[in-house]
């Protein structure tokens, strides 16, 4: 069905170049409709009332433009979904908590990371086999014990028993490590102490803006890992003040189950702002998440 | 590193201090002993003991491991994510690849956007995921019946995914999810393949598919041997995504446990039950399962080497 790449010498018929094209970008726009159908299906189930979400796959028929009925497509699941729940409170949840979580813990990685890089010291070794270590625990395994830690913390409940946890993951500390090995010359490092430069001020001035894509990605990776958790807050986070929007979801969907216009609205509510921030910041969430994968 | 022995450096530059290193690393070493280094040990400690919510635990030895071994709920749930692992490896990651292949071709117009749009769904978070093809899968009114009614008109709208095909419907689930996600890794690889290699091996007569066997897939394989990997120990930790699925139904495990997988287990366990120590101790199976299969794929690597 498909061809490997760089199947032809030049010396083929452009004829035959010519459907090949056609016939890849047919495949390719199928495997797009695919992808977007659920998307789009998600969107028009938002915008319609109970009677046309079962009367319609899409957009109610009707008289309208290209058979549409424009005019029956409603924002009221929007309107409950704000009046009669704390969705607002949960969407403000999340963006503190992903943001607050994503920019320390991306100062904290990348301080491990320079440790770790760019200074000879005992122990070093030994603290590089722990990051290592520890980026290939299953998350799993930590729940439970984790769990009776912020019990006994006394930190169930509140916004720094979830935070705290999270802020120096050792895979992002491992990929700072991989990222200044690889674009932060020692002499320059080196000069700028003969220069008189502290080392504090040397990190911030010097280093981090030469790591700069990897600070990007890594500020939205962790972004929107903390976004999609669902188990962290889920054990954590008890009081509905306190629920992100990932929480509230599965909460909205166990009271109005089967009310899916209003239930696929949260949804939609809370996947907008991550596929607004894709589109504005592509290149750095294709690296970040990428790079992020390979912590194994 | 330059450290020249004969020429002494006309300027010496002046050592760090000490406490440099130890300053930069402090807030992770902070993090990684009071929430990872002393957890782990704890947990280990925990598979020993049977708790009833954080606070009260008693010591009862190997009884945990000796019970998870003749848990048929366990076994249940190992089953069902040893299923979804071989959808991701089997069909999931080929069809990653299938995209890759089209995508990868230097003439073709678009590839930014197409790429752009098939990494769109590994974005959805797997809880709002969960929900969204909870609701698609439901009968004549989701999508994918809906659909594939529109579409087939011999398909029986009333097809009962959630009801009887479970699994399939998780398998598909996570093909829209990450097919498009691994393609990224695919694709990346595919671009390190030397053309001069398969233009040779065309000139020689091999056909496409013989090109792909022969000289594609052996230049790709470290890159795929760790996508296999990662996917392999993703779908290991398989959770929300059926959780939440399944939720609404009284039984997140879905409908006689089809739905149940290990780290769903763990989390009933541990949480709804109360017991920490079984959900300890069915973590600590988990990731000598995961380690194995690591060391697995570290010994099929390098064997292939030589």
């Amino acid at each position: 069905m498909n061809h490997p790449p760089g199947s032809s010498p030049a010396s083929r018929r452009t004829g035959r170049l010519l459907a090949a094209g056609a016939l890849v970008h047919g495949l390719l726009l199928a495997c797009v409709a695919v992808t977007l159908v659920p998307f789009f299906w998600l969107v028009t189930s938002a915008l319609k009332n109970k009677t046309d979400f079962f009367a319609s796959v899409f957009l109610p028929r009707g008289p309208g433009l290209f058979g549409v009925a424009w005019d029956r497509l409603t924002l009221e699941n929007f309107h409950r979904l704000f009046a009669e729940l704390p969705m607002l409170r949960a969407i403000i949840n999340s963006f503190f908590l992903s943001a607050s979580l994503s920019l320390v813990a991306t100062l904290f990685c990348a301080m491990g990371g320079y440790a770790l890089a760019k200074y000879p010291f005992r122990g070093r070794r030994t603290l590089t086999a722990c990051v290592l270590a520890a980026a290939i625990i299953p998350p799993s395994l930590l729940l439970a014990p984790g769990f009776e830690l912020i019990w006994h913390l006394g930190l169930l409940d509140t916004y720094a028993g979830f935070l705290l946890p999270g802020l120096a993951p050792a895979f992002g500390v491992f990929l700072f490590r991989q990222a200044m090995l690889n674009s932060v010359p020692a002499e320059l490092i080196e000069s700028a102490r003969l220069d008189g430069c502290g080392e504090v001020r040397i990190f911030f001035e010097l280093v981090l803006p030469l790591v700069r894509p990897m600070v990007g990605a890594f500020i939205i990776l962790s972004f929107l890992g903390t976004w999609n958790n669902f188990i962290g807050p889920q054990l954590i986070l008890q009081s509905v003040d306190h629920h992100p929007l990932a929480v509230a979801i599965n909460n909205l969907r166990g009271v109005y189950g089967t009310d899916y216009g209003l239930v696929l609205s949260g949804t939609l509510v809370s996947i907008a702002p991550i596929m607004a921030l894709f589109l504005l910041l592509q290149r750095e969430f294709i690296t970040g998440l990428t790079a992020g994968a390979v912590k194994a | 590193m330059k450290t020249p022995s004969s020429a002494p450096a006309v300027r010496s530059a002046p050592p760090f201090p000490r406490w440099a290193p130890w300053l930069f690393a402090a807030p992770w070493l902070l993090v990684f002993g009071t929430f990872v280094a002393w957890p782990l040990v704890r947990s280990l400690m925990l598979s020993f003991m049977q708790t009833f919510g954080p606070g009260t635990t008693t010591y009862v030895g190997w009884d945990n491991f000796r019970y998870l071994f003749h848990d048929p709920l366990f076994y249940r749930a190992l089953w069902n994510t040893f299923l979804f692992t071989l959808g991701s490896v089997f069909i999931q990651l080929p069809i990653a690849l299938a995209l890759a292949l089209l995508l990868n071709r230097p003439t073709l117009r678009g590839r930014s956007v197409y790429r752009l749009l098939f990494f769109l769904p590994s974005l959805v978070g797997l809880v709002f995921a969960g929900v969204l093809v909870a609701i698609m899968f439901e009968k004549r009114t989701g999508l994918v019946d809906a659909g594939l009614h529109a579409v087939f008109t011999r398909w029986d709208p009333d097809f009962p995914w959630l009801e009887q095909y479970v699994m399939p419907s998780l398998i598909i689930a996570g093909v829209w999810l990450y097919a498009g996600f691994n393609m990224v890794y695919f694709l990346a690889a595919l671009q390190h393949v030397s053309s001069e290699l398969l233009d040779a091996a065309a000139i020689d007569g091999a056909g496409p598919w013989q090109r792909f066997w022969h000289v594609t897939l052996p230049e790709i394989r470290p890159v795929a041997g760790l996508v296999v990997l990662l996917s392999v120990a993703g779908s290991f930790q398989l959770f929300e995504l059926p959780y939440i699925m399944f939720n609404t139904t009284g039984n997140p495990a879905g409908p006689d446990n089809s739905a149940l997988t290990v780290v769903m287990y763990l989390y009933q366990m541990g949480f709804m039950s109360g017991d920490l120590g079984y959900a300890s101790a069915i973590g600590w199976v988990l990731a000598v399962l995961l380690m194995g299969l690591a060391a697995l794929q570290r010994w099929l690597a390098r064997r292939e080497e030589y």
